[in-house]
């Protein structure tokens, strides 16, 4: 059944995208492996909602991502408190060194609210469109764009002290801004 | 809109633009990194047991 080998083919090569996007949004590669085998197997079972002609990686990436917002919903008391607990290690010695790394970034991420998260990854990583993006979070282009450009402005000023570090001038201009 | 103009002129907002730069760079490089690891096998097994199981 050629049709059959096409969507495991075209599900295979998504693979590698869901994964950096599903990392993207929970910070932790085991969650996103399991996102992403949960995504893989509901697509398959749901196979005949997908129109033919469409574009299958934003079918995949919308399935990921309505299952996260599922258990997001599930385990927003804990998502909630991080913030507390990210101000306490923000002084700590080993997040005051060093530039931004994947794992600062990462971190920083988590700190925005889910749908600025999302969109922002969709856009600003993933590749996608205001357009595609929006059809994905099921939401406005309008509300896209506004999301991304909170998100962009919330990590900046997230991570302003890592990168303020590289001269005092800046650091000094970055500190007054974030506060 | 002249003010947003002015604004952007100023240091805070060319170190601003820097910043969103940097950040913009570091989420597609983390992005990337992931992408690179390529197709688990754990993905290709599954793929290839649902098939099985369909045919």
């Amino acid at each position: 059944m050629p049709a059959q080998d096409d969507m495991r083919e075209a599900m295979l090569a998504a693979v590698p995208n869901l994964r950096a996007f599903a990392v993207s949004l929970c910070g932790d590669m085991d969650r996103a492996n399991d996102l992403v085998q949960e995504t893989l197997l509901r697509a398959w079972a749901h196979q005949d909602s997908f129109e033919p002609g469409t574009n299958m990686s934003a079918w995949l990436f919308t399935i990921l991502r309505n299952h996260f917002r599922t258990e997001y919903r599930k385990r927003r008391r804990e998502v909630e408190d991080a913030d507390g607990g990210y101000a306490e290690r923000l002084t700590s010695p080993e997040a005051q060194t060093g530039h931004v790394e994947f794992g600062e970034l990462r971190e920083a991420l988590l700190h925005l609210p889910p749908d600025q998260r999302e969109a922002l990854i969709l856009v600003g990583a993933s590749g996608f469109s205001y357009e595609e993006a929006a059809h994905i979070c099921d939401c406005a282009v309008g509300t896209i764009k506004s999301r991304v450009n909170r998100a962009r402005k919330k990590l900046a000023e997230i991570l302003t002290i890592e990168i303020g570090q590289e001269t005092e001038v800046e650091h000094e201009i970055l500190i007054r801004r974030a506060v | 809109m002249p003010q947003t103009e002015k604004l952007d002129e100023s240091p805070k907002g060319r170190l601003s633009r820097d910043v969103q730069r940097k950040i913009g760079q570091q989420l597609r490089a983390m992005y990337t990194d992931v992408v690179n690891e390529g197709v688990p096998d754990r993905f290709a097994d599954l793929l290839r047991r649902l098939d099985e199981k369909n045919k």
